[in-house]
């Protein structure tokens, strides 16, 4: 095998939590009333959109998520074992190898065909000169950048759009033949009715954000491989690749910290409204304990701690990779151990007046045990609150990084995150000529997924709690399946 | 109600204690000190002598909870758990590593941090109020849809990049005021505009969203119905019945934090070179000074006990109906 597969413990937990969000899908699409809220949020125009762009975002952080060790080259010699390197890569690393690869000196601007420092540079009659020297691999392939810039950007761009506008083409031409397919009317019917958004679910927004998306990764594709379109940072690594990195992190982050923090807040939260007396003490004591603590400074506090075991233990974690990986599921289930109180409040009270029902007290009547009747009538019938909170925290959870990176209790130094971009680029504007690049990527990264996981749980609150409307936008020439 | 406010005090106490105990785990059961030792001297090249001075030197060289070298209640007292933890409810929190008393410096610190936080407070839920008042009056039009896309927008980008972004353009590229640092008196005027500016406008999008919850809420009940069948205007509504009955909730929210802005705030103090007690915990972080770190929790978590109360009582005073038992 040409490459070893490596599974690391957040990409394990990673394809656990694929697992149970497929199996959930899976019975909700059996389910028709569970599914009736989920195409409430079919229905909203931002929710969609959102939907579309975090589908973006989760595929490049899954890409990311696979990782393996290729093997080292060997001369042919088939006697010889496999080595495998010690760099841990992933598919991504893979498909964007000419970003990872090519490293450049130090800083240079974005589409940049020289360095941004000036350097001692000897000529062939062997004087020397101080010019700004050309970099080894942005807009190496021109002679003449002055002159041949401008044309070769502008042909790329034109290419890139192009190439990404004809995948659109081709999908949006796929998926309106499978509508018509599926309603039993003629393509052109569905596609002006798409059109003139007479559609339940808005295809119309959809496709929108799709062709911009499309074109803006296409055009990407072309630029990239000859230019670093976002610049390159202080050691010459290519800002995009980082940029790209980052949201594995951020997604991690965002999910395995719900994971973490679910069963602990289900578990103890039921337990409390259900049980009640001395159970019900206990669990208000610890969590009313857990929660007057100011969160940053136990995340600090803990995360010292953690720092402090990892320092005096350094047998346990064999290679760079693995040390950061342990690392960020410790951040994980510090942050989760730190944020489960206030769901668990939720879920007690929640409880608390679900016990009372008639249905409860029936079950009750006929002897059914109370295990039983946790799995079967009150849990399901809190799901939504922990959907609704999950997709809630998202957001915050991502931001939140970047804070705890930023104060030196985050992820690991070496890990390519959000917050160690912008702390690394903190520093950079205060140099002169100011280094904006870093920052303007990791920005306008970070502000896309955190904005599309807002508006997508706006989306999501308000199909599962219809009492509280926050941003509801939908198709208004379609009347309203459930109101 | 003095009767409800003693009580009310000996029901933190368990919670204060819980607090002591998770902390004293934390810092002196998951990792010995020997090995925080091990961590501050170096991990590689460190003798077991200078670990038992480094622990001589801070008091860590005693058993944990039970000392069976001393008689009596000595045997309790003479303990790291009563010298180090306990001790704190005395407000006694011993010293840092660079030998200053930490009670002494969170007395100097606390007015450096309150002197940003609570205009940042005020006049936050001055304007946070007033813009959700605007988005409601004009409920349901595109000024509200845009607030709220607005409010959204706000609320996704990192508070780093307020920082990061307003001292770049007001301090660096239009020179207004300086990038950071302090003044005592008047002269602290200047250094505080900026970072009571990024405050107010980094809490923006969150709030208003939340304040427009509340009045919207507060808008479908059965009185404001009445209040326009009788004929009032519009604006009567929103600002004489509506405002006074969203007030209970948003007010009683807002006296919570009120204690905890003696804490400050961690990235702001720090970006802006503020000697308060945000900075001091930065600083206490990233040097690893865990006796700063253990009574930084401590205080924590007491003024937010006091913010509960507080809440309690606020209750009562905006709102008749409720009584205290």
């Amino acid at each position: 095998m040409p490459f070893k597969p490596v599974i690391l413990w957040t990409d394990a937990l990673i394809y656990l939590l694929l697992v149970v969000v497929i199996i959930f899908a899976w019975y909700v699409l059996r389910n028709e009333h569970l599914l009736t809220p989920w195409r409430r949020v079919g229905h909203s125009v931002s929710g969609m959109m959102a939907l579309t762009v975090l589908i973006l975002f989760i595929s490049i952080g899954l890409l990311d998520t696979v990782h393996f060790r290729p093997a080292i080259e060997n001369s042919g010699n088939p006697n010889i074992e496999k080595v495998y390197g010690v760099q841990v890569l992933s598919l991504l690393d893979v498909i964007v190898t000419p970003l990872r690869t090519s490293v450049e000196k130090t800083y240079s601007a974005p589409f940049a065909t020289h360095l941004y420092t000036k350097e001692t540079i000897e000529l062939a009659e062997g004087r020397q000169v101080r010019e700004f020297p050309r970099l080894k691999f942005g807009g190496a392939h021109l002679h003449n950048p002055e002159a041949q810039f401008a044309t070769d950007v502008t042909w790329r761009t034109v290419k890139g759009v192009g190439l990404g506008l004809f995948i659109w083409c081709v999908f949006v031409v796929s998926l309106v033949m499978l509508l018509a397919y599926r309603s039993g009317k003629k393509f052109i019917r569905t596609l002006f009715s798409i059109l003139r958004s007479e559609t339940e679910v808005p295809w119309n927004a959809v496709f929108i954000v799709l062709a911009l998306i499309l074109s803006l990764i296409g055009a990407a594709m072309m630029l990239s491989t000859h230019y670093h379109i976002f610049g390159t940072d202080k050691v010459g690594q290519d800002v995009f690749y980082q940029s790209l990195k980052s949201i594995r992190t951020g997604l991690v982050i965002g999910t395995l910290t719900t994971l973490m923090m679910l069963p602990f807040a289900l578990l103890l939260g039921i337990m409390a409204g259900y049980f009640r007396g001395w159970v019900d003490d206990v669990i208000q004591y610890i969590y009313t304990t857990l929660s007057s603590i100011p969160s940053v400074l136990l995340i600090a506090a803990t995360v010292l701690m953690m720092q402090v075991y990892m320092e005096t233990h350094p047998e346990l974690f064999d290679t760079i990779a693995v040390r950061a990986d342990l690392r960020l599921l410790f951040l994980c289930i510090i942050l989760g151990v730190t944020s489960w109180t206030g769901l668990c409040r939720l879920l007690r009270g929640e409880t608390l007046k679900l016990r009372e029902m008639e249905y409860i007290q029936a079950a009750h009547a006929f002897g059914v045990s109370h295990w039983r009747i946790i799995s079967r009538h009150i849990l399901p019938n809190v799901m939504h609150i922990v959907l609704i909170a999950t997709v809630m925290d998202f957001s915050g959870l991502v931001l939140a990084e970047a804070v705890l990176s930023y104060l030196g209790v985050g992820v690991d130094p070496s890990m390519i995150s959000f917050g160690t971009m912008i702390n690394a680029a903190r520093l950079e504007m205060a140099r002169e000529p100011i280094v904006w690049w870093a920052l303007l990527s990791s920005f306008s990264f970070m502000f896309t997924l955190v904005l599309s996981a807002n508006l997508f749980a706006d989306a999501v609150q308000n199909a599962f709690n219809p009492r509280v409307r926050t941003l509801s936008f939908t198709n208004r020439k379609v009347v309203p399946l459930v109101t | 109600m003095l009767n409800y406010i003693i009580r009310r005090m000996f029901y933190a106490i368990p919670i204060l204690i819980g607090v002591n105990l998770i902390t004293f785990t934390l810092f002196f059961v998951v990792n010995t000190p020997d090995d925080m030792a091990r961590m501050q001297l170096g991990i590689k090249r460190v003798t077991p002598e200078a670990i038992t001075k480094w622990k001589q030197d801070r008091g860590y060289d005693k058993p944990l909870v039970f000392n069976s070298a001393e008689k009596g209640v000595r045997r309790f007292i003479h303990t790291i758990f009563f010298e180090k933890s306990a001790a704190m409810f005395a407000f006694n929190f011993g010293r840092a590593d660079d030998g200053r008393d930490i009670a002494h410096e969170i007395k100097t610190r606390m007015l450096p941090s309150l002197a940003i936080a609570l205009p940042v407070f005020l006049l936050g839920l001055v304007a946070y109020i007033t813009f959700a008042l605007v988005m409601v009056f004009f409920r349901a039009t595109y000024i509200d849809f845009w607030g709220v896309v607005l409010c959204v927008a706000l609320m996704s980008i990192s508070s780093l990049f307020y920082i990061i972004g307003g001292q770049f353009l007001i301090s660096k590229l239009w020179h207004l005021v300086p990038i950071s640092g302090f003044g005592g008196g008047l002269d602290a005027g200047k250094f505080l505009v900026l970072p009571v500016i990024i405050g107010v406008i980094s809490g923006a999008g969150t709030s208003t969203r939340w304040y427009r919850t509340i009045f919207l809420e507060e808008m479908g009940k059965d009185y404001v119905r009445t209040a326009r069948a009788k004929g009032l205007p519009e604006s009567i509504v929103l600002f004489k019945h509506v405002l006074r009955n969203a007030m209970v909730p948003i007010l009683t929210g807002a006296v919570s934090v009120i204690p905890l802005l003696f804490l400050g705030s961690l990235i702001a103090e720090s970006f802006f070179g503020i000697p308060g007690l945000g900075s001091y915990t930065i600083d206490a972080i990233n040097s690893q000074d865990f006796a700063v770190v253990r009574a930084m929790v401590f205080l924590g978590s007491f003024l937010y006990i006091i913010g509960l109360i507080l809440t309690d009582i606020s209750y009562t005073l905006v709102d008749p109906r409720i009584r205290l038992e």
